[in-house]
């Protein structure tokens, strides 16, 4: 085990900076997520601890010592492909032990190593098997298996569940995060998926064109995101977000829209008077209102999913989510006073987008 | 109007109907399917061969119909030391060539697989000594073991490496190994061009995941690139067979099977018999021994074409 410091590095593909000087420490033993829309470098940025892409600049240390020069054999790391990379003309059994094999690993300690991992990840039954007789979700637990046989320091997953269907995908989300809090060994995830990040980070790391816009805690970014993007990009159904300008009167805050609707912020809102700011909501912090003000919202959408309902409507002429835990049957053209929570505001500067107060 | 009498008999209506039963029948259809292929080859392909077989058991000489004769013209065959000596040169000119082009092959498709400046140009650029017509390349190569202009002897005599010029094709073994040379020169691009396909189909990750299991450069190639190329190698290493076992134009440009038939391969002897000489008949003999040579290493590819037990099953990933 080990922890992963990644300090300002760079990359640069020919003439193009794809990576921005990123700046992250991975600790000892923690699940670490990094998120963030296609193409934000979140591979380049795995395949650089890997040790697969050079580093322009900068540098990258494994437990306390920097790698940057040193080949990935040497790192001590294990990989887990998008598309699993599992030899094909290998059997299961030896995909895993081809890394012990190499490694001068004794027979007995090989067969005892991969029937442990085997047993872990249910794979015994498809050890005699090649990898084309497997379905997607036993290819990727043979990935994982070839990784944890090895034992080694840091894990690294590259979107390990994108090529599976959603069912699998939550199965498997719980398989990793059971198999991380056994073994506690060092993990940096990417997944561009929030709720894969949300539900097994330790830590999120959320990317955006090689910069690194926020980490934190996933309850501490979903509930006091730095700035529009991860307001945006964090939550689903995404944060509804509102363009008005800030009015106080008799104490209380409200963001007035270019349409003349009155958004309350709260009586903590640190907004100066009269300036441009975003409005930031989640759908589920919006609830339905029983007298006093209210916001009329006119129901476009009703989706119900089950567990809740998901309420698409108009405030004047912005579009607005809601979603409610109960059942309603709102028909569209319905007219619906609701209220947002107000310690669930969030306000946004409108020119740089950073988060007030 | 046809169709509305059918439609309104229905006797005819039964027939037809029956018709289109035995038409749905999958044996049916891929008989009914087969044939224009089948007749073509029968007509361009069976007939040509089964005349030539046939040619090898009579004594069919030029401007002579021959009669069945038996094994006369293959007992001959096995006491004349020139045709012996066809069948020792063809073997050693096929597997000493085989293994150069496939050794040179594979190493160039190597290089070529690796990122390199103007990639496009350079490997179109390999396939220069392919796309020259036989012959013109064979001219060349015989111009270059020419006894008295020899560019070779001359380099090296510049050199100071030799004081007398080399007979590249005077003496027997010389001879051998200045055709084979040509050959292998011809040979390596479709190899390397074929094994470069191949490279290219490897996922790169694959090598990435090698090279995190601990695999150095050559433990990479040994156990990834090796197994993976295979089924292709397979393949490409029984045509190359067939095209080297059966070649002609190049010896026949280069030395016409001398000097004293040390360079005469089974294919060269059975024209130079069979056209030049006149006897037919046993050219065509000799023809038909290359025969179980053919089928020997057609049944190797029909083993190495099998698709191997780890590519079975499914294939999306
Ligand atoms: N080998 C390369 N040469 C040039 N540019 C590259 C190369 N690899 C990646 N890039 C560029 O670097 C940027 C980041 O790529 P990267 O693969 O890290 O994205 P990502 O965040 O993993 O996206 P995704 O979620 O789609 O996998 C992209 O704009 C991509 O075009
Ligand atoms: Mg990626």
């Amino acid at each position: 085990m080990a922890s992963v410091d990644v300090r300002k590095v760079f990359k640069r593909f020919g003439s193009v900076e794809v990576v921005h000087g990123i700046d992250v420490t991975i600790e000892e033993g923690s699940f670490v997520v990094l998120l963030g829309p296609s193409g934000c470098g979140k591979s380049t940025l795995l395949r650089m601890i890997a040790g697969l892409e050079e580093i322009t600049s900068g540098e990258i240390a494994i437990g306390g010592k920097v790698v940057n020069n040193v080949p990935p054999k040497d790192r001590d790391i294990a990989m887990v492909f998008q598309n699993y990379a599992l030899y094909p003309h290998m059997k299961v059994y030896d995909n895993m032990a081809f890394g012990l094999k190499l490694r001068g690993a004794e027979k007995a300690t090989i067969d005892q190593k991969v029937r442990q991992a085997a047993t872990i990840l249910n794979l015994t039954e498809y050890l005699d098997r090649f990898p084309r007789q497997l379905s997607g979700g036993q290819r990727q637990r043979v990935a994982m298996g070839r990784a944890i046989v090895r034992d080694p320091q840091v894990f690294l997953f590259d979107e390990p569940l994108s090529n599976l269907d959603a069912k699998l995908r939550v199965q498997m989300r719980t398989e990793i995060r059971e198999l991380h809090q056994r073994l506690k060994s060092t993990s940096v995830y990417v997944t561009h998926d929030q709720i894969e990040a949300m539900t097994m980070a330790d830590k999120i790391v959320v990317m955006r064109d090689g910069h690194i816009e926020q980490s934190g805690a996933p309850l501490e970014v979903y509930d006091r995101p730095n700035n529009l993007f991860v307001a945006g990009f964090i939550g689903s159904p995404a944060m509804n977000l509102v363009e008005g300008t800030v009015k106080r009167a008799n104490g209380a805050t409200q963001v007035v829209t270019a349409d003349g609707v009155s958004l309350p912020a709260g009586a903590n809102a640190v907004a100066a008077e009269g300036s441009k700011v975003i409005y930031g909501i989640r759908p589920d912090h919006i609830a339905l209102a029983n007298g006093g003000a209210s916001l009329d919202v006119e129901v476009a959408v009703v989706e119900p999913t089950g567990a809740e309902t998901l309420v698409v409507g108009k405030l004047g002429k912005t579009d607005i989510q809601a979603a409610f835990r109960e059942r309603h049957a709102f028909k569209p053209g319905q007219r619906v006073p609701m209220t947002p929570m107000l310690d669930k505001v969030h306000l946004f500067d409108a020119g740089s987008g950073r988060r007030l107060g | 109007m046809a169709a509305t009498a059918t439609a309104l008999d229905p006797r005819s209506g039964a027939a037809l109907e029956k018709l289109g039963r035995w038409l749905d029948n999958r044996t049916v259809l891929s008989v009914l399917f087969m044939f224009p292929a089948a007749s073509i080859l029968l007509v361009f392909l069976t007939y040509p061969l089964a005349l030539g077989v046939w040619m090898g058991f009579t004594d069919v000489k030029i401007g002579r119909p021959g009669i069945f004769i038996g094994l006369e013209n293959y007992i001959s065959l096995f006491n004349d030391g020139v045709f012996l000596l066809s069948v020792f040169n063809t073997i050693v000119y096929t597997v000493v060539a085989t293994i150069f082009k496939f050794g040179l092959g594979l190493w160039l498709a190597l290089l070529l697989n690796h990122t390199i400046p103007f990639k496009a140009y350079v490997r179109a650029f390999v396939l220069l000594p392919y796309i020259i017509p036989t012959v013109l390349s064979a001219i060349a190569f015989w111009w270059i073991y020419d006894a008295q202009f020899s560019i070779i002897s001359w380099g090296l005599s510049q050199f100071g490496l030799i004081d007398r010029y080399i007979d590249f094709l005077g003496v027997p073994w010389n001879a051998r190994w200045s055709v084979i040379a040509a050959n292998v020169w011809r040979g390596i691009p479709f190899v390397a061009i074929c094994l470069l396909a191949g490279l290219q189909t490897i996922s790169p990750s694959l090598y990435e995941a090698a090279a995190l299991d601990g695999a150095n450069s050559w433990q990479r190639f040994r156990h990834v690139t090796v197994p993976m190329l295979m089924p292709i190698l397979a393949v490409v290493l029984t045509f190359s067979v067939l095209f080297t076992f059966t070649d002609f134009q190049l010896i026949y440009a280069i030395t016409r099977g001398g000097p004293l038939n040390a360079t005469h391969l089974m294919a060269t002897l059975a024209f130079q018999r069979a056209i030049p000489g006149g006897q037919l008949g046993e050219g065509a003999a000799i023809a038909t021994a290359m025969i179980p040579f053919l089928v020997g290493a057609t049944i190797f590819s029909y083993y190495g074409l099998q698709r191997r037990k780890w590519q079975q099953g499914s294939q999306d990933d």
